[in-house]
């Protein structure tokens, strides 16, 4: 079994002052075994921040981060699990599952992690799972109204990731749950 | 010859030899009932403590093997009294001994039997024996004898309640006894330092300071007897005691002293005598350490506040901030050579009393923050180290006890305490206002709290004088900056007028910030000021002839001009995403023109000032990616848009990136909306394009390196033709994907074709997906029917 964190989208200190300070009580070191960053942190002290929280940390460059040597996208092989990761505003239109779905074929990936629309999503997908962590600061977006800050946390099991998305809605943590099994059949085993 | 110290060995082990040898014949007297010789021996004993040889170290351990021997003496003429011998004869038998100093010491146990047996009444006793030991006036034999006393006396104080208690008013006895005795005392302490020669001074100084708690403990012994209620407190004990300190003159009896009277008595005695212990702190010796007492005095008062809420009404009663107060600018005053770093820990002291005991009166907490800066005026700013982070102590202990800076904000005085700050603690102190803003998660909700906050950590958000922000460290620079920026989140009103206000307070303080601090503190605030708009949204500006303060429109004025400053830094790639945001932003609102001007904006940005090429390809896609989500642009605004991003697109420096984004742009002619635009040939237009830059990067590898590129692009844009061939574009048939199908196997099968797993992962994917499709049924399966591959 595998903690992985997912997250991005912070925009610290552009968009917002910090993580929510129950997000942030909830994430404690030594719980997660790898964290996957889309971007957006911004800057140097959140990167330090997180990396305090597991230091297997992966993280592709949004628009906004000043470090330049994240690169666009990036692969990582986790268990059974093939996980791509992209910021998402190369993806255009932003967002849109058809396009993610073409970076999904690309990438050759079982688990796509996009971010930059600040909308939490997951889709199940051609055999395959796209997922939007949303903005773990719930910082404004031009895309998303009404942004609730949110991350992802997926356990990695075997052939069997459970997906859990942390939302935060009127200062109360609420958790949702989606189940994912990778059948034999799945292209990934050629 | 033999060193001081081995000497002294010597002197004490001949003392200590001459007192066992004469405790042994005391001994001996004692158990044969030999009163006469017990006598004789005992003194012949105590003789050894005439000497003067010994430094008050080792004198006191003569002394405490005397002292045992006297226990044993006492016992024994306890006994002698029950067996019949009168005590008044033993009494005066004593007085028989040679030599003052034993005679004293036996007189002083005999005194103890005698008090015991109350054959005379214990305060004639004690009243003879106090008397009596002045004919000791060597400074430590008299000290160790009036300890002695002390020690004997202690359980036979006329005290009220105790078995002793005679007459009325018998513990005015006691207490002139153990008045007398502390006086006597401290006289002899304070003239200990002149025995001897001037070289050993300091040495003395720190013998003398061994011996503090002989005189002290006759404080303590006031303090347990009963029968000092607050009145004799008031009236006798402590204006005798500190006439007593003050008149000493001795700047190490007067700080042990004081600090002995503040530990010793009960709170309340301090509480209610305020004024008579404060009086006596300017006469004392300018040399005294006289915060340290205060501090000390403050900081019991503070407990003794905190204990109960019941005792608080007390210190209303008492006055005691004033008193205070009053006292510590007193003390300044008279202490002219006191360091600065020494009045403003005494103003620490009392600011902290006064956050404990007053936490409601912030008239308190300013005045003394105001009494602080009259003593820091006239002086240049502070480089006294220990100064500065006294001071910083000063400005944070309002931000502990509040939780609260808003609270801050109210004191007039705290900007002006910060003044007088160096330039480094001066920021050190605003990032400590940030934090704690940050920590307590307040929001600031008024312009007028945002002007005092930003007129208090002024140091981070402009060059202040001599100090230009390139000498500074760069890594503690972005620090604070980055902290700024994170505070103008937490500015915030729910009303757009105010919030406006505010919006207008923080430029007007961050736009004197040049070029360094701009890229910093722009973002932030143009986000902020977005989400601004966002409430309005929808709002249209005048509504039915009425006056309305803010609108979108204006706000985006502002914008335009905040974003604009950051063309001085330049910081061209930060502006162009704002812009492109504000583009956005405007869109929202379906204010055509504005949306026209950011996205004109971001163009020029990006025609004159990005000129990095994979700066370029960023840029670009943001552009593509805003401008596919703007509904609000008529045709020909469009059209003009689409045209230069997709001219931009096909002139990007190398062949792959004008190849990815040309095809991005097929979707500014096709957006999947209701009302969307849907322009079939001229997102063929781009996806043919896109593939003649294929074609001509597989081309140009070809030259280069003799073999063509990878079929990735190929792919890509089989992928494409995929997207819209589903969304129903009449234009993609499914000849045109199938042939694109089979350029990309040819080209696969190719000698000349490098390979590449990736892409041919990417393209068995995307066969795979087309599998998927046609299995899928229904009408995507009918129109994937006829692309058979």
């Amino acid at each position: 079994m595998v903690l992985v964190l997912a997250l991005g989208d912070l925009h610290i200190p552009h968009r917002s002052s910090d993580l929510p300070a129950k997000f942030k009580s909830m994430l404690v070191p030594g719980k997660i075994q790898h964290i996957i960053c889309t971007g957006n942190l911004c800057i140097k002290e959140v990167h330090d921040y997180l990396k305090s929280l597991c230091p297997d940390m992966h993280v592709t460059r949004g628009e906004y981060d000043e470090d330049a040597r994240y690169p666009e996208t990036k692969t990582l092989t986790i268990g059974q699990f093939k996980l791509g990761l992209c910021h998402g505003h190369q993806v255009i239109p932003w967002g849109d599952l058809d396009s993610l779905a073409m970076l999904q074929r690309q990438l050759d990936v079982d688990i796509l992690v996009t971010g930059h629309t600040h909308q939490f999503k997951a889709y199940k997908h051609e055999g395959g799972v796209v997922i939007n962590p949303g903005s773990a600061t719930g910082a404004y977006s031009s895309i998303t109204y009404d942004v609730n800050p949110s991350f992802v946390l997926m356990d990695i099991d075997g052939l069997r990731v459970v997906v859990y998305v942390y939302e935060l809605i009127d200062g109360e943590v609420k958790v949702d749950k989606i189940d994912f099994k990778k059948t034999a059949t799945t292209h990934a085993a050629h | 010859m033999l060193s001081d110290a081995e000497d002294e060995e010597k002197w004490l082990a001949e003392g200590i030899a001459g007192l066992q040898h004469n405790a042994f014949y005391m001994h001996r007297a004692l158990d044969s009932n030999n009163i006469r010789d017990a006598l004789k021996y005992s003194a012949q004993m105590l003789s050894e403590l005439r000497t003067s040889k010994l430094s008050p170290h080792k004198y006191y351990e003569l002394y405490m093997r005397s002292f045992d021997e006297l226990r044993k003496l006492e016992m024994f003429f306890k006994e002698e009294t029950k067996r019949g011998c009168s005590v008044i004869d033993l009494y005066e038998l004593v007085q028989h001994a040679g030599n003052i100093l034993p005679r004293l010491y036996l007189l002083c146990t005999v005194g103890s039997v005698y008090i015991k047996s109350k054959e005379a009444p214990a305060k004639d006793v004690l009243k003879d024996l106090v008397e009596m030991c002045r004919g000791i006036q060597h400074p430590v034999r008299g000290l160790f004898l009036r300890s002695y006393l002390a020690q004997i006396s202690r359980d036979k104080l006329p005290d009220i309640g105790s078995e002793y208690e005679g007459d009325a008013d018998s513990v005015v006895d006691a207490v002139e006894f153990v008045l007398q005795n502390f006086t006597e005392m401290n006289k002899l302490w304070v003239r200990m330092q002149h025995q001897g020669p001037v070289r050993e001074k300091e040495k003395r100084e720190k013998e003398r300071s061994e011996l503090r708690d002989l005189v002290g403990k006759n404080l303590h012994v006031l303090s347990q007897i009963e029968g000092v209620d607050l009145e004799m407190y008031k009236e006798t004990v402590l204006p005798r005691v500190l006439e007593q300190v003050v008149n000493c003159k001795d700047e190490l009896a007067q700080y042990y002293l004081m600090d002995c009277i503040i530990q010793v008595f009960p709170d309340e005695y301090h509480l209610q005598t305020l004024e008579t212990l404060l009086g006596a702190c300017p006469q004392l010796q300018p040399t005294v350490d006289i915060k340290t007492v205060l501090s000390r005095l403050m900081e019991r008062l503070s407990n003794y506040a905190a204990s109960s809420t019941e005792v608080l009404p007390e210190f209303l009663q008492v006055e005691a901030f004033a008193k205070l107060s009053n006292a510590i600018g007193k003390v300044i005053e008279a202490q002219v050579d006191m360091p600065i770093v020494g009045a403003i820990s005494l103003y620490v002291s009392l600011l902290t009393f006064t956050l404990r005991v007053h936490s409601d009166r912030l008239d308190y907490v300013d005045q003394v923050l105001g009494a602080c800066i009259k003593k820091l005026s006239g002086k240049a700013k502070l480089e006294d180290n220990k100064a500065t982070k006294q001071i910083v102590a000063l400005l944070s202990a309002p931000l502990e006890k509040y939780n609260d800076i808003v609270t801050a904000l109210k004191l007039s005085n705290y900007p002006r305490v910060m003044d007088h700050l160096d330039t480094g603690t001066n920021k050190v102190m605003a990032v400590v206002i940030i934090q704690s803003i940050m920590k307590n998660t307040t929001a600031i909700s008024t312009s007028d709290k945002v002007e005092a906050l930003f007129e208090l950590i002024k140091g981070l958000i402009k060059d202040m004088d001599g100090t230009p922000a390139d000498e500074l460290d760069d890594e503690d620079f972005k620090e604070e900056q980055n902290s700024v920026a994170r505070l103008i989140h937490m500015l915030f009103n729910e009303d757009p007028e105010e919030m406006f206000k505010i919006i207008c307070t923080v430029r007007r303080h961050i736009l004197q910030g040049g070029p360094t601090r701009l890229p910093f503190t722009v973002p932030p605030l143009v986000f902020t000021t977005l989400k601004l708009v966002r409430r309005l949204q929808g709002q249209d500006g005048d509504v039915a002839g009425e006056e309305v303060p803010v609108t979108p429109k204006k706000i985006f004025q502002l914008l335009h001009q905040t974003i604009e400053a950051l063309s001085s830094v330049p910081s061209p790639e930060l502006a162009l995403r704002l812009y492109l945001q504000c583009a956005e932003a405007a869109n929202d609102c379906d204010l055509e023109p504005v949306a026209y001007e950011f996205f004109t904006q971001a163009f020029i940005l990006y025609e004159e000032e990005i000129a990095d090429s994979k700066a370029q390809v960023t840029a670009i896609h943001l552009i593509i990616g805003t401008l596919q989500r703007m509904n609000a642009f008529g045709v020909e605004n469009r059209d003009t848009l689409t045209h230069k991003a997709t001219g931009y697109s096909a002139k990007l420096l190398k062949k792959p990136d004008q190849c990815r984004a040309v095809y991005a742009c097929s979707h500014l002619f096709w957006v999947d909306d209701q009302d969307g635009i849907k322009d079939g040939e001229r997102v063929l237009l781009c996806l043919k394009r896109a593939l003649r830059i294929a074609n001509a990067a597989q081309q140009m590898a070809n030259v280069t390196r003799g073999s063509s590129g990878p079929v990735t692009l190929f792919v890509e844009i089989l992928n494409k033709y995929l997207y819209f061939f589903e969304k129903g574009n009449p234009q993609i048939t499914s000849k045109a994907i199938k042939d694109l199908v089979e350029l990309i196997m040819t080209e696969m099968q190719s000698d000349n074709t490098t390979s590449d797993p990736s892409a041919d992962a990417f393209f068995a994917s995307t066969l795979r997906y087309i599998q998927f499709q046609k299995q899928k049924g229904g009408a995507m399966g009918e129109k994937y029917e006829p692309i058979n591959v």
